[in-house]
């Protein structure tokens, strides 16, 4: 039961993920994480074998909860590198915001000067 | 536009809702140091600040949105670089640093002895009185500051500061954002530029609220702590 519930969510997963960068929602570059979870989670829930063999390997009794801490450990990574992504939007925007401000001040200077100039040439 | 060097000094005065102070702090800058230009960066203020600055011969730069108050001098630094400025002055717009006192702080910083100036309520004989849980966590913040420059700092949190260009090139490209005046210290002598301080006074503040209240008084002091851990496994270039 677990197995196909696994399988299921991933499934839904794949389709929502493909969708949204079929629609441009999601960027390629923000999907692989999302992508590589998809793959190994799936390949477990698919595989029993391999996920009961790589459970005892690693000393979990009950297979499917395997299945969880791998999607846990991709969650945790996935959510590290949107805390990165969004520091760089942040300092990024910050300066654009600055340099921004200060194009504006050096614009109405240079209005400033066109309209004194044309006064001149009246 | 202007980009020659050596054109001279610069007043910064990042500004949050200010209206009540800011055109006062401006005419005495203007009246005592007649010279020097005045920048106020205005960090997208709700209140009438923009309105009051443009009835005065300071410069105004207006942040389309409230960014803090690190952003806000960080601005005035990159707009000090681009025209060419050799000295940059912060000074805060409630009125608590004294226009007479410029010349204390930019004087070392233009004769080449330092690369930036702080101005210290605690250095000589100061009449400032700062509340008890503020005093603590100054003098806390000055005791590792003096740790981590090797030199005694006794007062880290001042916004009354002189920057010379080398740290002004420094600065305008990596700036702390909130409560950003002990942190940079610690980047600038990670960077190896000079630090020093000179007494002077501070009036007690005409209007406004200080940035930080006993609430956001933790909130501040762990961030700031953080904050300067992690500029310590930096790496500066």
């Amino acid at each position: 039961m677990v197995q196909l519930i696994s399988i299921i969510v991933v499934i839904i997963l794949f389709v929502l993920v493909i969708d949204f960068i079929r629609r441009g929602l999601l960027k390629e570059k923000y999907s692989v994480l999302w992508l590589a979870l998809i793959a190994v989670v799936g390949l477990f829930a698919v595989w029993r074998e391999l996920l009961d063999w790589a459970a005892m390997v690693v000393g979990v009794k009950y297979p499917p909860s395997l299945l969880f801490l791998m999607a846990f450990a991709f969650v945790l990574l996935i959510l590290l590198h949107f805390s990165v992504v969004i520091s760089v939007l942040t300092e990024r925007n910050k300066k654009l915001a600055q340099e921004v401000a200060i194009i504006k001040d050096e614009l109405v200077e240079v209005e400033k000067r066109l309209m004194s100039n044309k006064g001149v040439n009246q | 536009m202007e980009q020659t060097e050596d054109q001279g000094i610069l007043v910064i005065i990042p500004a949050f809702n200010e209206e009540e102070t800011i055109a006062d702090v401006i005419a005495e800058i203007t009246e005592e140091q007649p010279a020097i230009d005045i920048l106020v960066v205005n960090d997208g203020s709700s209140d009438r600040t923009s309105r009051v600055v443009k009835q005065t011969k300071a410069r105004l730069i207006e942040h389309t949105f409230n960014m803090g108050v690190g952003a806000a001098v960080q601005t005035g630094y990159r707009y000090a670089v681009k025209h060419g400025y050799s000295v940059a002055i912060q000074v805060d717009a409630d009125g608590q640093h004294l226009a007479s006192e410029l010349y204390k702080i930019i004087a070392p910083v233009l004769s080449g002895d330092s690369d930036v100036v702080v101005g210290s309520r605690f250095l000589g004989h100061g009449n400032y009185k700062a509340s008890v849980a503020r005093g603590v966590g100054i003098g806390f913040f000055a005791s590792v500051v003096s740790i981590i420059l090797k030199r005694r700092i006794t007062d880290p949190s001042s916004g009354f500061r002189a920057t010379g260009r080398k740290a002004l090139l420094f600065l305008s490209e990596i700036y702390p954002e909130d409560y950003p005046e002990v942190e940079a210290l610690v980047l600038l002598h990670k960077k190896g530029l000079r630090i020093d301080e000179v007494p002077v006074t501070m009036a007690p503040r005409r209007g406004g609220k200080s940035s930080i209240t006993t609430s956001r008084g933790i909130y501040y002091m762990v961030k700031v702590l953080l904050a300067i851990s992690v500029d310590l496994l930096k790496k500066i270039k």
